[in-house]
């Protein structure tokens, strides 16, 4: 017979709920901004068409360009400079690809003050670490050089 | 017993055999209109390649299930060397597959205590911290030094896949010091076996120093980081199998999380290619799921390997300009 002590701990328990809530959400947010986007619903800010073709100058299409001279070609802003962008079809999707993207670090935030309540101070700086870690990588503050 | 053997053989062999031919069909189209001359604009209508891309990933996500391998590891490789797409966005596209991999099986295996949030913290701690530097290289880099290292690496997962043991119950004669410290341990149901089991690791020291390595390979080549992760977990720091697959599957959503954040701020995300690869992975996970249930075929293994040999010398080529 299966007992308590095989249960998950109470932090792990929620930390999977919040998971399992916002990768449902977070999904299906993704599938429907997609079919706005491809229905051509809300002008795009590149038409989905475009990506495949080649520009003036250009050796290849856009979609085989490096990152950031597709950016440059298209005037495309890095960092969290495509929420400016969020009411374009294209732009759009980004709101669920950072959902999803996002998602830990709302579990991680909800099970901290469980871990300060068990006195785990261990985990309790792991996971300030972490937060803070997840918090850099998504502040578009790290850029990336050598082009 | 025979009879139930044929039925599940006339249900399994038809599904892979159409898989197979799915997958050679799309990639000699894929590279066919990939070397096509890139002055000249697309003859194929732009809607064909998230359909195509859909159709690679479906059957890419029931190969990965049946071969015991995540998603992310075949969708690089294998959309990276037949479409025409730029390996940085089809590097931020394999994050967030892998990604999205994780964040759907992950409650599962948290709330069944088969991945452990105690293992997984430190761990992850390391690997995400690691999987940043990993994606600002991988993005700095040139296309074809990425391919080539892309193909090495890819050579490097088909050795690992081909030899590697797997211990279910690997002995953990003692804790260290740092395991025992942290309390990394737990105790789970063996329904197998009928009983619970207890189990902790040792050699901690030595494993997240791997899983610095293990994060800025999964950031530099969006590969998800299953195939490394199993192995150290499982056979060096001895932490049973189940728990090991578990916790290397739930491990993947933090450790990608962060790299992929370098990607999408970097502008390395297109929307037309995530979101057909993600949906097509999940589906194809989905029927993937349902066959293993009814077998196992250990040929599909085989044939997962074959497929990664394959896209890791095209990759390997391609950056060596040997196979453009």
């Amino acid at each position: 017979m299966s007992n308590d002590r095989t249960k998950a701990s109470e932090e792990q328990i929620i930390y999977a709920n919040i998971l399992n809530k916002g990768m449902w959400f977070g999904l299906a947010l993704l599938v429907i901004t997609f079919i706005i986007y491809i229905s051509g619903a809300l002008p795009s800010h590149v038409p989905i068409e475009e990506l495949s073709k080649t520009p003036p100058g250009s050796e290849v299409p856009y979609w085989s360009m490096r990152a950031h001279e597709f950016n440059q070609a298209l005037n495309i802003p890095t960092g969290w400079g495509w929420t400016a962008l969020a009411g374009k079809g294209d732009y759009l999707n980004f709101i669920g690809i950072a959902i999803l993207a996002g998602l830990t670090i709302l579990c991680y935030l909800a099970i901290l003050p469980i871990l300060i309540r068990k006195k785990d101070t261990p985990y309790v700086i792991i996971a300030i670490l972490e937060v803070a870690v997840l918090a850099l990588a998504a502040s578009g503050i790290l850029k990336v050089g050598g082009h | 017993m025979l009879f139930n053997k044929l039925k599940t053989s006339k249900t399994v062999i038809p599904l892979i055999i159409i898989s197979i031919l799915a997958v050679s069909a799309v990639a000699v189209f894929a590279s066919t209109e990939a070397v096509a001359p890139p002055v000249a604009n697309s003859t194929v209508a732009w809607w064909v390649w998230p359909l195509v891309l859909f159709v690679v990933t479906f059957v890419l996500g029931i190969l990965a299930v049946l071969g015991g391998v995540g998603g992310g590891v075949l969708f690089v490789p294998i959309v990276g060397g037949f479409f025409p797409f730029n390996i940085d966005f089809v590097r931020g596209a394999g994050l967030l597959v892998a990604l999205a991999g994780a964040l759907a099986a992950g409650p599962g295996l948290l709330k069944r205590n088969l991945a452990s949030l105690r293992l997984s913290l430190p761990v992850a701690l390391i690997a995400s911290s690691a999987a940043i530097g990993g994606a600002m290289i991988g993005l700095a880099l040139k296309p074809n030094v990425v391919n080539i290292l892309l193909g090495a690496t890819i050579l490097f997962i088909v050795l690992i896949m081909a030899t590697a043991k797997k211990s279910d119950f690997p002995i953990v004669p003692k804790p260290d010091n740092l395991s025992q410290s942290l309390g990394i341990m737990g105790i789970y149901r063996e329904e197998s076996l009928g009983k619970d089991v207890e189990w902790t690791v040792h050699k901690t020291p030595i494993g997240l120093a791997l899983f610095v390595i293990i994060g800025i390979m999964a950031g530099m080549f969006g590969l998800g980081a299953g195939w490394a992760n199993v192995p150290v977990l499982n056979l060096l720091m001895g932490a049973p199998l189940k728990i090991s697959v578990a916790t290397s599957k739930f491990l993947l959503s933090i450790t990608d999380t962060s790299a992929a954040w370098v990607y999408l701020n970097q502008g390395a995300v297109l929307p037309m290619i995530v979101v057909p690869s993600i949906v097509g992975i999940m589906l194809g996970s989905m029927v993937g799921v349902k066959i293993l249930a009814k077998a196992k075929p250990k040929a599909i293994k085989w044939m997962v390997i074959g497929l990664l040999l394959f896209a890791g010398l095209r990759a390997l080529l391609k950056g060596l300009e040997i196979w453009k």
